[in-house]
């Protein structure tokens, strides 16, 4: 015992030949490991996005790269605010933003408020429920388009088997007041479950010494659920949001998929007035103008969001 | 027996249990009905698949695997009469649409590309990812919690927002539609997930055993190599599959900067087509085929999942 101790500190005690070789100091140890990652970033990320911004100021047009480009000053940001259709475009997103958000909440923590009841198999089912969320939306989203056609499709089958309508009459895709909520549809099928997830982490979060001391008090169960249960997992369900909030607001693969935009420009969200711009009529430097303001936008909510996340917490 | 415990939350009653039992079950079995459907019609011949009312019992038939692989010609029954015998099932029952198999079709290809591209970036941003954790929970990085931040606001940037600069960077460089430059922009979006996952699961391994193996003459990268490592495998692989799914789930970047020798299955498979529309039994072969590797991934990941899809925000 005592030899292995002395053996150790004698490996312990580097020799001059290993303290060379050890070379590199923590310090710059930690810059060797985080520098290819930063260098990646600033190449992929940062530096296209110092090109857009200056792009965002001239007229540059991507199709046509040996015309002169012009610098115009703040022109196309004026240009973009006092555009209508991008309002409207924005009006779109919010739209959808605010619906997904609310049903997804709204059916995600009743779905995680039941399995956390514990019935028998719950994980199983759980698991189940899970599935659609890992799917891609392009490849799903796509599909969705023969779910929803108007005779053959099952899910216009279902609708009028349930409800009367003859299934011709129900156009989701086509129909400019049922097409947005085409797409709110299957966001909310497939990202329900993610809400779900992370207010069932909250629930289970909850102390239960906390609800016995409820039960000694003689609360009601209604009493429980609104001092008890909400409050306690509102910062897991407030974390929900945020991630939904971003990821819908830059919603793009199944809007493209399921409508294009359409019908006329009905579902045309933020991002598919961006991809419109930017590479279908290669207004370069205005939809770059455009995408900065996008992320501007997300950006400072976000940031406003999660100062409230963390009073929210704290209390 | 007391009356309260039987209303208690704590232990929810018989009665509360079944009933959510049944809603949960019920929502369950609805949720998955759209992919039973894309799974059934992958089965179903072209006229079932549009057959009125939605066929539930059907005949089933790989017509739709036939026209994923191929790609058909129409010709006319004097043509195909002439021809020899069918050599294979595909080319039977192409016949039997007064159709020849003119080639294989683009899915191989796409398919493969999809592969490479996912498990490219995936090595890449897992590789960069654990290195850049272990730098952040072990030393003291100056701003570190700037670094993190501007790591995770990649993220947030609108895909087609950053899909324009790289649209011209790549064209400049070379790069438009090459698996390589599809890799490194995969990597750059991943990386930031697997930078604060993996800080996540490195900074729950306890300092003291790297600490006790370079007291016994292990070098600082020794240490990572031999002690840190092998126990965050379980985060590596966890993570690793989060980068994985993204890659391949991803559709806005690869539809607007490939458009050929790079393109990835999911903007291939909505265009599909077979006379008159999209050939939906051809899709949903293409789309079962391309959703199960990430079905079987769901349930190896479903204990982490949660950890993933909050960005390790939520452990547990």
């Amino acid at each position: 015992m005592l030899n292995r101790t002395a053996e150790n500190v004698a490996r312990a005690t580097p020799e001059p030949l290993a303290r060379k070789v050890r070379g590199i100091s923590d310090k710059g140890l930690a810059w060797l490991f985080i520098s290819p990652t930063i260098l990646l970033l600033l190449a992929i990320n940062i530096f296209p996005l110092f090109w857009a911004i200056y792009l965002s100021f001239t007229n540059y047009r991507a199709n046509r790269p040996n015309e002169v480009v012009k610098n115009l000053g703040f022109a196309n940001y004026q240009r973009i605010l006092g555009d209508q259709d991008i309002w409207i475009a924005m009006q779109t997103t919010a739209h959808f933003v605010f619906w997904t958000i609310l049903l997804q909440t709204l059916i995600g923590f009743t779905l995680a408020w039941l399995i956390d009841r514990k019935f028998r198999s719950h994980a199983f089912w759980t698991t189940l429920i899970l599935v659609p969320m890992m799917l891609s939306p392009a490849v799903v989203g796509n599909f969705w388009r023969f779910l929803y056609e108007p005779q053959i499709g099952l899910f216009a089958y279902a609708i009028s088997f349930v409800s009367g309508i003859p299934p011709t009459n129900i156009q989701m895709l086509s129909n400019v007041s049922l097409a947005p909520w085409s797409i709110i549809i299957v966001d909310t099928w497939m990202w329900t479950p993610y809400v779900m997830l992370i207010c069932l982490a909250g629930l289970r979060s909850i102390p239960e010494y906390i609800y016995e001391a409820a039960e000694v008090d003689r609360a009601s169960n209604w009493r429980q659920f609104w001092s008890i249960t909400l409050p306690m997992a509102l910062p897991f369900i407030m974390l929900a949001v945020l991630f939904r909030g971003i990821e819908n607001f830059k919603m793009f693969d199944m809007v493209n998929l399921l409508t294009g935009g359409g019908p006329g420009s009905t579902t045309e969200v933020a991002s598919i007035t961006l991809k419109r711009q930017a590479f279908e009529s290669w207004r370069t430097g205005y939809s770059s103008a455009f995408a900065i303001i996008l992320f501007v936008a997300v950006f400072g909510l976000a940031n406003i969001y999660v100062k409230a996340l963390n009073k929210v917490k704290q209390r | 027996m007391s009356l309260t415990t039987a209303h208690s939350v704590v232990a929810p009653s018989g009665a509360s249990k079944r009933i959510a039992g049944a809603i949960i079950i019920a929502y369950a079995l609805i949720s998955i009905v759209p992919l039973l459907w894309i799974f059934a019609t992958s089965f179903k011949t072209p006229p079932d698949s549009i057959a009125y009312p939605p066929k539930i019992l059907f005949q089933p038939s790989l017509e739709g695997y036939c026209n994923l692989f191929t790609t058909r010609t129409r010709q006319t029954p004097e043509y195909i009469n002439s021809l020899g015998p069918a050599t294979s099932f595909c080319d039977e029952t192409t016949r039997k649409r007064n159709m020849v198999i003119a080639g294989p079709s683009n899915f191989v290809p796409r398919f493969v590309n999809s592969l490479i591209i996912a498990f490219g970036s995936t090595f890449c941003a897992v590789f960069l990812g654990t290195l850049s954790a272990y730098g952040f929970s072990r030393f003291k990085v100056p701003l570190a919690d700037d670094l993190l931040f501007f790591i995770l606001s990649t993220r947030m940037m609108p895909p087609i927002a950053v899909a324009i600069p790289i649209y011209l960077m790549y064209r400049e460089l070379g790069l438009s539609d090459t698996a390589l430059g599809m890799i490194l922009l995969y990597t750059a979006v991943n990386v930031s997930l697997a930078v604060w996952l993996l800080k996540g699961f490195i900074d729950e391994i306890p300092r003291e055993y790297e600490e006790a193996a370079m007291i016994d003459g292990y070098t600082r990268l020794q240490a990572f190599w031999r002690t840190v490592l092998p126990q965050a495998t379980t985060g590596i692989a966890a993570t690793a599959i989060f980068c994985l799914i993204f890659a391949w789930n991803e559709y806005a970047f690869a539809a607007l900067l490939t458009s050929g020798t790079a393109q990835t299955a999911p903007p291939f498979i909505p265009t599909i087509i077979g006379e008159g529309g999209q050939d939906w039994p051809a899709v949903a072969a293409g789309t079962t085929i391309f959703l199960v590797p990430i079905l079987v991934f769901t349930i190896l990941l479903r204990k982490q999942l949660l950890r993933g899809i909050t960005f390790g925000a939520v452990r547990k």
